[in-house]
Order: C-alpha cells, then structure tokens, then sequence
C-alpha cells in the first residue's frame, strides 16, 4: 500500500490519538488548541503532498483521485482556518478541551473520509463517525446561562439519526435494483434505473436526504437554527463549514454517476434548491440572535449551492465548489467577528453589534465585507460564486430557477444589511475601545484578502475545480 | 474583437490608471496619521486622477466613432471573460466630469466632516474608482462589478455621515438599487449565454429575437430606471440626497445619476433595438411624467435639499426623453444635459452644504434674506439656479433646447408636453431664489438674533464655486467642441439603431406593422 494515498488520514488518526492520550493525563498541558493548530497544519500538508495520489483502498471500497483529494484539501484548510479562529476556545469547559478538540478531530476524520469513500456503506459509516462525534461535542459548551446547548445536542441526535435512516431506506431500493453497493458499479447502472423505475428514483432521492442533511437543505434543514444557536460559537463555526463541504462533495458524487443531466431529479433538486432559498432568507428577515440569522442564511445558501449541482455538468459543478469556498472564507470572517466580541463565549444578538463601528472598526469592517460578500455584492467573491452558478443554470435553459435566485439576492440584501447598519449607524457615542491582538488581526486581514481576491481573480481555482470533477465521471 | 479598439491614443494604459488611483490613494490613507494630512492625500488623488484624464480629451480622436484608449487583458478565459477597457465620444465626457467633481467633493467636505475622517476620504475614493470603472469598462461583467460596488461605499456615506434620517434613507437606496440591478445581471449572463461573449461592442447590433430583446431590454431598462431615476421608480432618490452628506449628495447628482442614462444609451440602444422602439412610447411617457412631476413636487418643498432633489428627477426626466426620441438632436442634448445637470445640480448642492454649515437647517424660511449678509454667495447661487432653469447663455439651456428640438422633430405632441416643465423649473427656482435672497429682508433675524453665523464664502469655497461657473458659462456659450467629441459616436449609435430595426422589418412583415402601429400611437 502506497502511504501516500493515506496520508492525510494518518496524520488525523494520529491526532486523534494525541489527544486521546492527552486527555487522561492530571495535566492537560500538551493536548491544547496550539498543538490542534499544529496537527491541522501538517494534516494539510499532507493533503497537499498527496494532491496527485490516486489509487484504490479497502478492496476498492476507498478511492483516491483528484477529486477526493481537493475535497480533502478544502475540508482540511477550513479545519485549520476554525482552529485558528476559535484559538483560546472560550465557549469550552476548561477542563475537557482536549476531549472536545478529540472529537471535532474525529469529526474531521470522517468527514475527510467521506470524500473518498466510494460504496454505500463506507460512505455510511464515514457520515456517522462525522456525525456522532458532533453529537457529543455540541453539549461540550460552558455557558450556564441556558440549557439550550443540551438541548441542541439533542436535537442533533435526533435530525441526524432519523436522516441517516432515510438514507438506508433510500440505499435499499438502490441496492435492491441495481444489485451492488460500489459506486463504480452503480454508475454502469444507475442512469438506466432512474430512467426507467420510479422505485429507484424515491430510493435515489432518499438517499440523498442524508446529504441534505449535511448541508443543511431543505427539507432537511430544521435542525440548523437551534443547532447553531445552542453551540458554542467556536463550534458552531466548525459546523457551519466542514460538514458542509464533505456533504457538497457527496452530493456532486452521487448527482454525477446518476448520469442525470435533465429530468426528474433535476426538478425535484430545482423544487429544494428554489424552496430553500426562499424559506432561509424570508425566515432569516425576523432573527435578532446572529447566529441563527447566520444559521437562516445558510439554508437559503445551500440553495444557491444546488443552482450549480443542478446545473449538472463540469461548469455547473466547479461553480459549486468554488461557491462552497467563498461560502466557508465568509463565514469565517463572519464567525471571527462574533467570536470576537463574544468575551465569555455567549451568543451574539444584533443589539451587542451596535456601535461596533467605534468600537472596533476593524471588527466592523471584516463584518461587513462578510455580509456585503454574502448578499453578493461585487467585488467579493460573493458575487463571483453567484454570478458563475447562475451562468451555468442559465446555460443549460434554468431561467426561473435563476430568477427566484436573484429575487433571492434581494431579499437576503436586507437582512445582511442589518448586520452592517447596527455595526455602522446605530449605538451611542461610547469611547470604550475594543482591541484585537496581532495575530489575530492579521488573521482577520488575511481571510478578508481572501473573500477580496477568490472574488476578483478566480481562474486558478476555477480551473482546479474543472479538472477535478473530471475524475467524477471515470 | 480589435476591429472595435484603438490601443495607440496614448502609450500608456490611462484607463487603468484613472481606475486604480484612487484605490491606491484609498489605501494610502492608512498610512497617515494626521486627519489634516488626510485630507490633503484625499484632494492630492483626485487632483492627480483629474490631471491623469486631461490627456483623455487632447488625445481624443473624435472622427472615429470606435473605442479609444483601449486596453484587453485575459482575466478570466474559462468563460471567456477579458478584462477591457476602453472610452468613445459617449463615455469620455462622464469620466472626465467624475475626475472634475470629485476633488470638489473632497474641498466641499473639508470642514463638514468632523468625524471619522479617514473612514469618509476612504469611501469616497474607493467611490471615485467604481463610478469611472463603470463608464470605462467595455465588458459586461466588468460593467456590473463596478456599477454593484459602487453600493457599499455609498450606503456607507449615508448610513454613517448622514442626516437625522440616515438609516431609513441608506437602506431604502441600497435595497432599491440593489434589487433593480440584480436582473441586470440576469440579462448579462442570458446574453453571454446566447452569444458567448461578453465583450459589449460584440453584443451589438446582432439580429436578436424579438422576444429575446424584450426581456433583455426591460431586465436592463429597470436597473437603469431606479438609477436614473425615472418616474415611478424615484422615490429613494429624495430621501438618500436629503440625508446624504455634502459630497455624498454631490457624488449622487453629478454622476451616480448619468449612469442610469448611459446605460440606457450604451445598453438598451445599441444591443436591443427592436425592443427599445417598442418601448418608446411608454419610455417617452414616463420620461414626461418625470419632468412634469418632478417639477411639481418641487414646487411644493419647504426643504432646499429636497426642492433640488425633486428638480433632479425632472432633469433627468429630459435626458430620458432626448434619449427615447431616437434622433441625433435629442440624443446630443441628453448628454449635455447630463454633463449640465452633473455641473449644475453638483454645485448647487454644494451651495446648500455652505449654508447647513452655517445655519444648521435646510428650510427655506430658515435660510430667507441671505441677500444682505452673504453677498458673494448670492452671487453664486443665483447663477447656478438660473442655469438649473436653463437660462439663455448657460449650460442648461443649450442642453434642453437640444432635447426640446429632439423631441419636437419626433412629435409635436411630446415636445408640447415638455414645455410646462421647463416652465415649473423656472417657477420653483425663482421661488427658491427669491426667498433665500431677498424675501422677510426687513427685520429678520438669523437664530439667535445675531448675524454673526452668517459670514460670507472664504477662499475655498470661493474656489470651489468659481471652478463650476466658469463650466456654466463655457458650454452655455460654446457647446461646440462638447458636441464635437460625441458627434461620430452618436451618429454611429443611431446607425446601429436603424440597422438593427430594418433588419428585423426585412425578416418580419408582421412585427412592422406593429412598429408602425407604436409610432402612429405616438404621433397622435
């Protein structure tokens, strides 16, 4: 077996480990946020030295090509940009850190395995390592104020379990009329079934739901507020990005063997894509709480996400992946601001945003680039993912899925504007200073060049994403 | 693609550089500490930016109706899409009245903005870069990145150096301008779609369906409807200039309105012609209803910054209308009016900022007998609303006979509708004038009873204000060489125009007679 092509996953395993043992010791010093930091980094480089591996694991269960290994590459880079976001983890019980730093690993590790998992089953098995670790992590949370992280914890369980059985459900009829499990197989198969079974198209769409689940699409997205809004915010922002990731690369994995360029599933993904849109941002209009304005705001996103998956086809998925980049350097920003001014890890409401501007206008301005960015206005890459996932819906003839898309855009201006006007034109005169540290301001410069220049200049990644999804189809 | 450029104007890439100057002094800025410091980089960049589009006019070569200055760089090939830039007789004349404004913004604020200095010289540049990107840029794309960035530093001068009703207005105008430009982008990517570019000279005169060109066109007319801003559609526009700041009301007047109309010229024209002739009757309706209305509810106002905001949409309602009557008269007279409207209304504007600074209120009554205390101001401020009314001898005159000859030609009828607003201009500016210089001169006090708030201009403004004049009385007198830069582009626009119109008559017997019915329904 060639160690590259398991590499990454190694190095998270061993990170794992790390803490693990870290976590029995008396003293706790080691297993801290800097050496997760330190872990995610070579977990990275790793990913990017196997960039070009490609092979087979597990008796072909477990597929390495360019593809997984972008994916790998993203999902890595976001965990090391929510470690570093969240250093300090303030909304986190003292004493369990290592444990809760254990489990958002083994999250990672699940996910990061999804990517590459190539039968039923596997991919199964990946999505709930991914998903318990979560579970259990989310109750982790400090602030005694409020229950209401058990009952997010809860609440996760329980979306979680019963999506995952919908998606077993949904893999039966799959199994049961084509005859296999390995999605290399399926693929000779699966075009013909869906074309010609109603059985196996209900199956295929009730698989998908578990995916859905992932990315928090309708109607699949009814944990997403109180999951948000009951998690700590470093955890939150964890949520709000990998998981997100890993479930756009299953679903671009699944909606390209089943060959579908037009057709059934299409609409039904046009039906949730416009609904979700829709739902999340007239939902996302009334919240006073951001992070479940946020939470609001990413299902109407997963809609936007959709807009390219449906748009089958390599420009409509490399419209996708590029979306979901833009998407994770927003929220980070977004994520940083609120985790900022959140001194003892509570939530954030918009009216602790006012004044922000005075206090801190390099908090307010990263604020507001984030929420220009997500409404999409140009120059950000807000505008850039939009502009390219509707050209590839337009492209294939998607006219009213692409209006509802911009109606959309309207509309969520509204509610990102919010964010803007409290932090800009609301709040006394106070002449209280909030500071920020180096590190963590050129952090903040950092992902604030990065919504700035993927939006201006995105051939490079483009270009990638295209060659890519190439591997989806051999 | 190069059939449509010149690239040896100059041997430089000007373009460009009028569009980055400013960002780059925008970044400057934090790395000076000084706030006095800052607003001499501010007013320096914009004085360099203006310098820098000088040889845009020397160099203008105006017997060609091609595009000049041009620069194209590959930006992003996986769709096609190439950075370029380049100006015609349409466009040069917007960017070189937005290099000239913009270091009067800067002078007119010097005192007027006391807080968050660098935040404001920021936004403004930044301001500055957009607003020439998007009369530069030759690519669609291009084109609305610019026009949608524009956006954010705006919203940011109202929402945070705005009046009391800041909020409301900074959001009515971002949610208005936002929304109806997102279909713009709609009909960017539809066109794209079906021609594979989207490089703009490309995109005209092709045979487009008729279908095709109508949802194009109304996706396109919208965006630039609210801009414009034409009735029914203008309501944001009084709001966000009475709680803008000075400069932000100059910004919004002299230039961010013009986009709207050279949109309609650059967009709606040339790329959907059989679509815009089929529109023109009501274009040409609602284009009356906004100098009609616009006058009367200027008529009305108690507030000065409101009055001049309600007499824009009037103005505009004549550019407009010279642009959808669709004959070289009334096209010329629109620009003018455009570039008169940006110098006129620009200055009087920065004519009501002087007073707020003094007497902290924009009423009429407030602000009456100015005659015997501020001379000088007077002064200026009578000749800047003489041209807002289109005096003989300045700007404004020049440009709306043009309009008037336009449409006259097109249809007595439309022509006849137009004069009564022009003849509320003259009411509800003599009324303003009148009150603000002469009337309650017996006895009347300003606030406290003292006339010491009420000093005349000192040198700055004085300068500010004599730059303007000196524009008012030049094109009031000699309009020739700004009809000249525009002549070739205009003619070939109508061409274009025609073209595309008898093109699609040859292939269509039916749809003529539905042309013909339009224009029949116009002409009475």
């Amino acid at each position: 077996m060639n160690l590259l092509l398991f590499l990454p996953e190694l190095v998270l395993i061993s990170m794992i480990l790390f803490f693990f043992f870290g976590s029995l010791g008396a003293k706790k010093k080691l297993a801290s946020d800097k050496s997760a930091i330190v872990f995610s980094i070579l977990a990275l480089f790793a990913a990017l030295l196997s960039l070009n591996a490609r092979g087979e694991l597990f008796s072909g269960f477990y597929r390495i090509d360019l593809y997984s290994q972008t994916f790998k590459i993203l999902i890595l880079s976001a965990f090391f940009l929510v470690l570093v976001l969240g250093k300090g983890i303030r909304g986190i019980k003292n004493e369990i850190a290592p444990e809760y730093l254990m489990f958002l690993t083994i999250s990672t590790f699940g996910l990061t395995c999804l990517t590459s998992a190539s039968e039923l089953l596997t991919i199964i098995l990946c999505l709930e390592i991914s998903s318990f670790s979560l579970y259990i992590a989310i109750p982790f949370r400090s602030d005694n104020s409020t229950k209401k992280h058990y009952e997010a914890g809860l609440k996760y369980i329980l979306f979680g379990a019963v999506s995952t059985a919908v998606t077993l459900f949904g893999m039966s009829y799959i199994f049961g009329l084509c005859h296999t499990t390995v999605l290399k197989d399926l693929f000779a198969v699966l075009p013909s079934v869906l074309s010609e079974s109603p059985a196996g198209l209900i199956g295929f769409v009730l698989m998908l739901t578990g995916f859905f689940f992932k990315l928090a699409l309708f109607p699949m997205h009814f944990w997403t507020p109180d999951i948000y809004e009951g998690s700590s915010n470093e955890t939150t922002a964890y949520i709000a990005t990998l998981p997100k990731i890993a479930g756009l690369a299953l679903i671009i994995r699944f909606i390209g063997i089943s060959g579908a360029q037009s057709g059934d599933i299409i609409l039904i993904l046009t039906v949730l894509a416009a609904l979700s849109m829709t739902l999340g941002n007239l939902s996302a209009l009334v919240q006073e709480d951001i992070k479940r304005l946020i939470a609001y705001s990413t299902i109407a996103h997963a809609g936007y996400i959709m807009v390219g998956v449906l748009s089958a086809g390599s420009d409509g998925f490399s419209a996708s992946i590029y979306y979901i980049i833009g998407y994770v350097l927003m929220n980070i920003a977004l994520f940083f601001v609120i985790y900022n001014l959140s001194e003892n890890g509570e939530n954030i409401s918009l009216d602790s945003l006012k004044g922000l501007s005075k206090k801190s206008p390099f908090l307010a301005f990263t604020l507001a680039l984030a929420a220009f960015g997500m409404a999409g206005i140009p120059p950000t890459v807000g505008f850039t993912t939009k502009f390219l996932v509707f050209t590839s819906a337009i492209s294939k003839g998607y006219y009213a899925i692409v209006i509802i898309g911009v109606i959309n855009a309207g509309i969520s201006a509204f509610y990102y504007l919010k964010l803007v006007r409290a932090a800009y034109t609301m709040g006394d005169d106070s002449e209280e200073k909030f500071a920020i540290g180096f590190g963590k301001a050129a952090f903040a410069v950092l992902v604030n060049i990065g919504i700035l220049v993927t939006g201006i200049y995105p051939e490079p990644i483009i270009s990638r994403a295209v060659e890519a999804v190439k591997y989806l189809f051999v | 693609m190069e059939q449509f450029l010149i690239f040896d104007n100059v041997s430089y890439p000007v373009l460009s550089m009028l569009v980055f100057t400013p960002i780059l002094g925008a970044i400057g800025l934090f790395f000076i500490n000084s706030q006095y410091m800052m607003k001499i980089w501010g007013f320096f960049i914009t004085l360099l930016t203006a310098a820098i589009s000088i040889p845009l006019y020397t160099n203008f070569d105006s017997t060609t109706a091609k595009y000049q200055f041009a620069e194209v760089y590959n930006w992003f090939p996986t769709i096609n899409l190439n950075y370029s830039l380049g100006i015609d007789g349409i466009s040069i004349l917007l960017v070189i009245l937005t290099t000239f404004v913009m270091p009067l913004c800067i002078l007119c604020s010097w005192n007027y903005i006391d807080k968050r200095i660098r935040e404001f010289l920021f936004a403004i540049l930044i301001m500055e870069s957009a607003m020439i990107g998007v009369f530069v840029s030759l690519n669609t794309v291009l084109f609305y990145i610019f026009w949608e960035a524009m956006l954010i530093p705006m919203y940011l001068l109202i929402a945070v150096w705005g009046g009391p009703r800041k909020d409301y207005a900074s959001i009515k105008f971002f949610l208005y301008t936002l929304i109806a430009s997102v279909f713009l982008l709609v009909a960017i990517i539809a066109l794209y779609i079906n021609t594979g570019t989207f490089f703009i000279p490309e995109l005209m005169g092709r045979n487009f369906s008729f279908s095709f060109q109508i949802w194009v066109f109304l996706a396109c007319a919208i965006a630039f409807a609210v801009k414009i801003p034409m009735f029914p559609l203008h309501t944001w526009l009084p709001a966000a200039h009475v709680e803008a700041p000075t400069a932000g009301s100059v910004i919004l007047a002299s230039v961010l309105l013009k986009m709207g109309g050279y949109g309609f010229i650059r967009f709606c024209l040339p790329i959907t012609p059989l679509a815009t002739e089929a529109c023109v009757p009501f274009l040409i309706a609602l284009s009356l209803a906004s100098i009609i209305f616009g006058g009367y509810l200027a008529l009305g106002q108690n507030d000065i910054k409101k009055l001049i905001a309600y007499s824009s949409v009037g103005h505009m309602g004549f550019v407009t209308l010279g642009i959808f009557v669709l004959n070289s008269a009334g096209l010329k007279g629109a620009m003018l009016q455009m570039i008169n409207h940006g110098i006129t209304t620009g200055a009087l504007f920065i004519c009501i900022g002087i007073i707020y600074e003094r007497t902290h209120s924009r009423d009429i009554k407030v602000n009456s007998a100015l005659g015997m205390f501020m001379p000088v101001y007077v002064t200026f401020l009578g000749i800047f609303s003489l041209s807002s009314l289109a005096f003989p001898g300045t700007n404004s005159f020049v440009g709306e006979f043009l309009v008037l000859l336009g449409a006259f030609s097109k249809s007595k009828l439309v022509g006849a509708i137009a004069i009564p607003g022009a003849v509320l201009a003259a009411a509800y500016m003599l009324r303003l004038l009148q009150k603000m210089v002469w009337a309650d001169s017996d006895g009347h006090k300003h606030g406290d009873g003292s006339e010491r708030g009420l000093f005349d201009l000192d040198l700055r403004e004085k300068l500010t204000l004599a730059f303007l004049t000196v524009f008012v009385f030049w094109i009031g007198l000699n309009p020739e060489p700004l009809l000249n830069i525009m002549d070739e582009s205009i003619n070939h626009l109508l061409i274009q125009y025609n073209h595309g119109i008898s093109q699609a008559v040859e292939s269509s017997e039916g749809l003529h007679h539905a042309l013909k019915a339009f224009k029949g329904f116009i002409a009475g």
